[in-house]
């Protein structure tokens, strides 16, 4: 339970954060939440690494399903990720996510006896 | 607290985010580029995205809207000038602010700061040749004169104001998509940048000189031999005024210096010089216009294509501008007010391009390495030296030491070393016509408020470079074209060679009075251009420049026999794919072909040839071994005695390799003077019709026999160098000399053919979309259409049509 919370917060804070400061403010939201709710270190990295995958990858499934890949289409062959937009969508998913599993690793350890 | 892994989650924590926040070589931050809150996923446009917006700037002056149809055209309403073009300048930024930035920084030498130098400094060198050429200078000389003027300088700042409205609520979420790869941010909008982008037309549309290719041929050839390579009027010319029309003498012709046959003509030295980064020398375009008496309705039809080189986001935005005293519908540069070619209530115009040469080179003789004085008029006089810094993005700021005389600038010097293919002996200043200040803008306010035929005469008068053919049409079904622009008088081939830079006799003289400007009409039944030399060899000035032959030709000669003419007509022409070059070649290389010397394979290529329907659509297989054979004879024909001459050198014309052959087979210098036996006509066409089988071999093992795909046209991005934000690949017909003028990366860049009804029709297409955003549907909509040779309706939105189905979104300006 503390899990799917500490994880849905750390989507929601990095979220709220998002929409008034750059996107590494993800990072203090995941540090936060881990803080606020301590577990083991691997549990709250975990939960920082997911709650951003699910976030960062659910935002760019959203955006890319309403715009018809058309932009992922071309964003895929310009990185390049031979056109693959599914690929796209993890490799910023991933991207949001390892940053927040290490933040929340962080915070977890700020709280550590 | 467990300090160890603290320290190290936090150390790999703040890694990360330093990793993904700075550029990586050439790839943008990759945190802020990935974010789907901030990054490129926000220009990821929905399907079904609304324009709808209410808008309070108070800037305006009064309400004003714009209404969108469902292909996004802006149909803008305002109740002032300033509104109107404070709104035209907001648009344009709106959905092309990248695009006009980028064109202008292009202009004014500035691309090195948004993309680096380049490998071996080609952007650099870009930059600097533009410098170099002026155009900065001629910008600002222009500058000047249009914020003289009353009306203009209002109408440029509102432009401006509008545009800076847009940039100035710019947020990670609307910025546009090139600024997040190319890892930069946009600066605000100003007039000179409205001047270094029409400073950027001229030119990509004057680039009709050859100067230093021409000396390095003089330098080379006998006078014959030269005059046969390069001849100033094809026999087969039809020009824009008719054969035959009386010209008035004038009273006072330029007058040729004494010291020409000494110092000029005579001149041997072979300027060691390559010029780099010349305008595409197929920048052309077609329009002609037809008076009632010509058509099935009794009214006027006016058609016009500009050719240009094609991209994404296209150079032309298309949009209707209203006030409560003006109304018209065309398209638009993004960069510019006004609409450039379109037509309002009452009358019609298009432009082709002059392709005069206004652009001469002279050698100047600096006292020495300084450049600081140079000898003219029998004295060492100073240069006025000015110091161009470029800020090349990644690396330390370039300093470039350019050296203006009283020709110009001093575009090629021992600095100035582009590509290494420059020599350090000569000095060569450049007088460019666009370099004198004037106002072209306003050609275009008054054509955008233009009633009749006066009206259009009083506008054009204010175009003085790059020269343009305007066709006219009006509903008082007149059509008229002028040849329009600030011709230097030049006495018989001034400025064809590089000019002796010592004195002011070799000077421009004086300027052809408008008045003499090659026209046609009014009271004409129909009119044509499509950049051929304008008159016969009896109008008396001296004219040189690089012109087209074969699609004015065609033209002329299908409207003269043309009644009755139809909408579908025009459209028709306008995407026509006959090839009238292969109709005038075609006999005389089947003539010479010795087909006992060919192959039973050889033969099967032949008789494709020989079965060809002279058209090049794109299905078409005899067309690509048509050009590829007659490619292959113009290098066989003329590459051994040019082989003697420095680079850069010209390959002559096609049409003066295939005039000379209908002349006679001994007119052109068919024989290989490198090998000791004397080839006939005969002997080169069957040499050259054997060396193309392996390229075309290789074609059709390609499966790109077929001449679509060999010609292989593509739309790319403005950058050129990011493929998938072009079209590439696409199956169209048309090409070189033909009226469908769509070559590789060239061609119509917006088609438009408008009946002047009681109530205007009209039709137009580009090969692009109104969003510059490559993450909207609107990016490339218009492609496939395009290149089906399919045209959209233009609708022309009246006061009272608010409530009308076909207006899609709006967007209210209130201040």
């Amino acid at each position: 339970m503390k899990f799917a919370v500490s994880l849905v917060l750390t989507a929601l804070l990095s979220f709220a954060a998002g929409l008034y400061l750059g996107w590494w403010s993800l990072a203090i939201a995941a540090f936060v939440v881990a803080i606020c709710i301590p577990q083991k270190p691997w549990q709250n990295w975990l939960a920082g690494f997911l709650g951003l995958f699910l976030l960062w990858g659910g935002l760019a499934t959203w955006i890319d399903i309403r715009n018809l890949h058309i932009l992922s289409g071309k964003v895929a062959n310009i990185i390049p990720l031979g056109g693959s937009t599914m690929l796209l969508i993890l490799i910023t998913a991933f991207a949001g996510a390892l940053v927040a599993g290490f933040a929340a690793l962080t915070g977890s350890y700020v709280r550590k006896k | 607290m467990r300090l160890v892994p603290l320290l190290i989650s936090a150390a790999v924590t703040t890694g990360l985010v330093i990793a993904l926040s700075v550029p990586m070589g050439s790839a943008p931050p990759f945190g802020s580029f990935l974010s789907p809150q901030e990054g490129f996923w926000q220009n990821a446009e929905p399907i079904d995205q609304s324009y709808d917006a209410q808008l309070q700037l108070p800037q305006l002056k009064e309400k004003a809207a714009v209404y969108f149809d469902d292909r996004l055209v802006p149909h803008v309403f305002a109740q002032n000038d300033e509104d109107l073009y404070f709104i035209q300048g907001y648009l344009h930024a709106k959905f092309r602010l990248w695009q006009m930035e980028f064109q202008t920084h292009a202009a004014a030498g500035r691309l090195s700061e948004i993309v680096g130098a380049g490998a071996d400094s080609t952007v650099l060198n870009f930059d600097r040749n533009m410098r170099r050429l002026g155009m900065v200078y001629a910008a600002t000389n222009s500058l000047q004169v249009m914020e003289n003027d009353a009306d203009t300088k209002k109408v440029l700042d509102a432009y401006t104001a509008g545009a800076n409205a847009w940039i100035d609520q710019l947020n990670p979420s609307n910025l546009p998509f090139e600024y997040r790869l190319l890892n930069y941010r946009p600066e605000h909008w100003s007039n000179l940048k409205t001047a270094l982008f029409l400073k950027y037309m001229s030119y990509d549309l004057t680039g009709s000189e050859n100067d230093i290719e021409y000396t390095n041929a003089k330098a080379a050839l006998s006078q014959e031999l030269f005059a046969k390579f390069y001849p100033v009027a094809p026999d087969s010319l039809d020009p824009i005024v008719p054969r035959g029309t009386v010209f008035e003498t004038p009273a006072n012709l330029p007058v040729t210096p004494a010291s020409a046959d000494s110092l000029y003509f005579q001149w041997k030295n072979t300027v060691d010089i390559a010029a780099i980064d010349k305008p595409d020398p197929d920048n052309g375009s077609n329009n002609w216009a037809v008076s009632g008496q010509k058509t099935q309705s009794g009214r006027p039809i006016l058609c016009n294509d500009p050719h240009l080189g094609l991209s994404l986001p296209s150079l032309w935005y298309e949009m209707q501008l209203h006030t409560p005293t003006s109304n018209t519908y065309g398209a638009s540069f993004p960069g510019s007010p006004a609409i450039i070619i379109g037509f309002t209530d009452r009358i019609a115009w298009g432009v082709t391009n002059a392709s005069r040469d206004v652009k001469d080179y002279y050698a100047i003789k600096f006292k020495d390495d300084t450049r600081q004085e140079y000898w003219y008029d029998s004295a060492w006089v100073p240069t006025t030296i000015t110091i161009e810094e470029y800020k090349v993005k990644g690396a330390p700021v370039v300093k470039d030491t350019v050296a203006y005389t009283a020709f110009g600038p001093v575009q090629y010097d021992a600095s100035f070393t582009g590509w290494g293919r420059a020599t350090t002996v000569t000095n060569l200043a450049v007088r460019w016509q666009a370099h004198t200040g004037s106002n072209e803008f306003k050609t275009f306010y008054q054509l955008n408020r233009a009633n009749n035929y006066s009206d259009y005469l009083e506008a054009i008068r204010h175009f003085s470079c790059p020269a343009q053919n305007f066709v006219f049409a009006s509903k008082d079904n007149e059509v008229a074209i002028w040849q329009q622009g600030a011709f230097p008088a030049k006495w018989k081939r001034q400025g064809d060679f590089v000019m002796p830079g010592t004195d002011d006799t070799y000077k421009w003289q004086d300027t052809i009075p408008q008045a003499a400007n090659p026209h046609v009409g009014p009271g004409a039944e129909w009119v044509a251009s499509a950049n051929q030399l304008p008159t016969d060899t009896t109008y008396p000035w001296y004219q040189s420049g690089g012109y087209d032959l074969y699609r004015g030709y065609q033209i002329n000669h299908r409207l003269r026999s043309m009644y009755s003419i139809t909408v579908d007509d025009m459209k028709q022409l306008q995407t026509e794919n006959y090839n009238v070059m292969a109709e005038m070649a075609r006999p005389i290389l089947l003539k010479n072909i010795k087909e006992h010397m060919l192959t039973n394979e050889e033969k099967s290529y032949l008789d494709t040839v020989k079965a060809w329907n002279l058209r090049n659509d794109a299905t078409e297989t005899g067309a690509t071994i048509f050009e590829t054979w007659f490619k292959v004879l113009e290098a066989e024909v003329w590459s051994d005695e040019l082989e003697g001459v420095a680079k850069p050198h010209m390959t002559p014309e096609s049409y003066t390799l295939i005039e000379g052959l209908l002349r006679d087979s001994f007119f052109i210098p068919v024989d290989n003077i490198k090998t000791t036996a004397t080839e006939t006509l005969a002997d080169v066409t069957t040499t050259a019709f054997k060396k193309a089988i392996p390229l075309l071999k290789r074609a059709a093992a390609e499966g790109k026999l077929p001449w679509g795909k060999y010609k292989d046209t593509g739309i790319r991005h403005l950058t050129r160098s990011v493929a998938p934000l072009g079209r590439l690949h696409l199956n169209a017909g048309g090409g070189d000399n033909i009226i469908n003028a769509t070559k590789q990366y060239h061609g119509p860049s917006w088609r438009m053919i408008v009946h002047l009804t009681d109530k205007t029709e009209a039709w137009g297409i580009y090969p692009g979309g109104q969003q510059g955003n490559p993450g909207s549907k609107y990016y490339d909509n218009f492609i496939d259409k395009w290149v089906a040779g399919e045209y959209n309706k233009l609708w022309v939105m009246a006061e009272g049509d608010e409530k009308n189905a076909a207006v899609k979104h709006t967007i209210t300006f209130n201040k």
